[in-house]
């Protein structure tokens, strides 16, 4: 029943994606994709934070990288296609460098580790003028084709991230039914218990930490060529945060937390653009609240409610016995 | 070489500013496994107050006084209540994030008054002496004396009353404390309310540096968690220790590595001690629990 209704609501999603940008203007188009790159970034981060448990706190750091990997080569010359997988390589060997010292303490040593990494690539990217252009930044970024097409109306765009998107997403999924998924999850729910059955820790934590990068180098990669200007500002610690409020917010550890979680991130703040400067207060102050009446992030009320719906049943079912076992017992001092 | 010295004074004086927040970091962690993300907020919010006590015509004494007493009363006891209690049970991350959604509420809520910097008094003259060639500032020296004073009578708090002894039993072992009678959760409490203080104090001496604006403990926050973990999470001195050296180092490498990166050498620090010390330069190694 339930695996049912999960295939039912994802052919329902892929297919409102799928014919939702022809009711749009240009700008709602963009808005999708914009919304699209931060679900794959979000993915990344939801399997280091929601399935292996780790604290990140510098994902727009490897974001930034594959963003500038991408707008570097490209004004260098080399082909989108070459960019990309070089953006993924190159956060994978980064977030193993970074990892491995941060990773032999564990928890929240790992978010301020994450957190101070994050400030230094910021760094570089604003002082290395040379290479990165400063705070000026990289612009007429072009986008890429693909097998002769033309990928540079905001349409055919659209559908290219969209289909990279589900091409990442059901990686993920694959990874996650693997052996190698469930080990992440041991290592999340009893880090001791895993290693004791044979899991080896340290490098399972470094694996999710640098398979989480290479989604945000991939999703930087799209956000580079998507809006074809870049500077250091998107990348900074905030964006991060952001991030990692986006998984949290949705459910960690929820396939489709970091659809919900985006959303609210990216596609909410458009929507309430006339709160301007109120909207930020008005979202650090839900922050804290949903945490407190929902510690595990938006897509656990279903589970919610069917938790509460089964203790409502079994007490019901409780009072049922009581009222029976009463009768009986009535019946039998009568006779 | 005097050059060197004077950055060197003046890196002691930043680095006991951050001493004071790191403080108060590894005390809450210590007594209720709380890492407040909002402890930069915790600092920019009082310089607030104290700032519209004062615009009511109020002497600054009487203003930091009533502040001290605001922050107690919101900083620890409503932060306690409304926040960390109900949270704790679910676990770290939980408390980590609304900490976070709190200081991005503090912070906006503050900008919505206004963005601008506003000047704050300072507590000492702008003197300057020339000790063997080495200008020092009053204010350098005053921040330093104050902050030491400070965190030297925290310790002796600790170390010394019978609450304090309390406070670090409850730290030590929660379950043992309360088999022994202590009141836990007042324990905690005060915890919480040194924490308020504690960042009341650091608002008095780094503002009139840093000037009061809506985003002043972005850094401060971080370099103190920084300095908390260098020095040893699970000792307070460590937490001094951490906050001179951060303040030191930064200020050497701004002037003698590069200005445009002294932001990140708190973290090449904290990546170097947590390489070759993970318990920190004074902390003691914690055996895992099953």
């Amino acid at each position: 029943m339930k695996k049912q209704s999960a295939i039912i609501f994802t052919s329902v999603a892929l297919l409102a994606l799928l014919v939702a940008p022809h009711f749009l203007k240009s700008y709602g188009v963009y808005l999708l994709t914009y919304w699209l790159v931060f679900i794959l970034a979000a993915m990344g981060l939801n399997l280091t934070v929601g399935y292996a448990g780790q604290k990140s706190l510098g994902h727009a750091a490897f974001f930034g990288i594959g963003a500038y990997t991408v707008a570097i080569m490209m004004k260098a010359g080399f082909s989108f296609w070459l960019g990309l997988p070089a953006a993924a390589a190159i956060c994978f060997v980064t977030g193993i460098l970074v990892g491995f010292p941060a990773l032999r303490v564990q928890t929240i040593y790992l978010a301020f580790a994450t957190l101070g990494f994050n400030t230094a690539a910021w760094l570089v990217m604003r002082n290395e003028e040379q290479y990165t252009g400063g705070t000026f930044g990289i612009n007429n970024i072009a986008r890429p084709e693909l097998f002769g097409l033309s990928l540079d109306g905001a349409l055919a765009y659209y559908y290219f991230t969209l289909g990279v998107t589900i091409v990442f997403g059901l990686l993920l999924f694959g990874l996650l039914r693997s052996p190698w998924g469930k080990a992440f999850t041991a290592l999340r729910d009893n880090p001791i218990r895993a290693e004791s059955l044979g899991v080896d820790v340290r490098n399972y934590t470094l694996l999710s930490f640098a398979i989480g990068a290479v989604y945000a180098g991939v999703a930087g990669a799209l956000f580079a060529s998507l809006v074809q200007f870049i500077d250091p500002a998107p990348f900074g610690v905030g964006q991060s945060i952001m991030m990692y409020l986006m998984v949290v917010i949705g459910g960690p550890g929820y396939f489709f937390g970091p659809v919900v979680g985006a959303a609210v991130g990216v596609v909410l703040p458009e929507w309430l653009r006339f709160a301007q400067d109120w909207y930020l207060f008005v979202f650090g102050s839900a922050v804290v609240l949903l945490m407190i009446w929902l510690p595990d992030g938006l897509l656990s009320i279903p589970d919610r409610i069917r938790a509460r719906r089964e203790s409502r049943e079994a007490s019901a079912a409780r009072a049922a016995a009581v009222t029976a076992a009463a009768a009986n017992a009535g019946k039998g001092s009568g006779a | 070489m005097a050059d060197f010295f004077q950055l060197l004074f003046s890196g002691l004086a930043t680095g006991s500013i951050y001493a004071l927040a790191a403080l108060g970091f590894t005390l809450l962690w210590q007594a209720s496994g709380t890492i407040n993300f909002a402890q930069g907020e915790f600092v920019m919010l009082p310089a607030f107050a104290m700032l519209a006590f004062a615009s009511f015509g109020m002497p600054m004494p009487l203003s930091f006084f009533l502040t001290i007493v605001l922050a107690i009363a919101v900083l620890g006891w409503a932060f306690k209540r409304g926040i960390v209690d109900p949270l704790f049970r679910y676990g770290m991350m939980q408390i980590v994030v609304a900490t976070i959604g709190l200081s991005i509420a503090m912070r906006n809520g503050v900008r919505l008054t206004g963005a601008e910097a506003h000047p704050f008094p300072s507590l000492f003259a702008d003197r300057i002496y020339n000790i063997a060639g080495v200008t020092v500032t009053q204010s350098d020296i005053g921040t330093l004396v104050l902050a030491m004073l400070l965190v030297i009578g925290t310790q002796a708090f600790l170390a010394r009353t019978i609450t304090g002894r309390a406070m670090q039993a409850v730290a030590q072992n929660t379950e043992s404390a309360s088999v022994l009678g202590i009141n836990v959760p007042r324990m905690i409490f005060y915890t919480f309310a040194i924490n308020a203080i504690l960042a009341c104090a650091a608002a008095l001496l780094v503002t009139p540096v840093y000037l009061a604006k809506f985003d002043m403990g972005e850094s401060l926050g971080t370099k103190a968690f920084f300095a908390a973990v260098i020095g040893g999470f699970n000792n307070s001195r460590g937490a001094l220790l951490g906050g001179l050296i951060v303040g030191v180092g930064e200020n050497l490498a701004a002037a003698y590595v590069s200005a445009a990166y002294k932001d990140a050498v708190a973290l090449a620090l904290f990546m170097v001690v947590i390489l070759f010390k993970p318990q920190g330069l004074l902390g003691r190694k914690e055996e895992r629990k099953v």
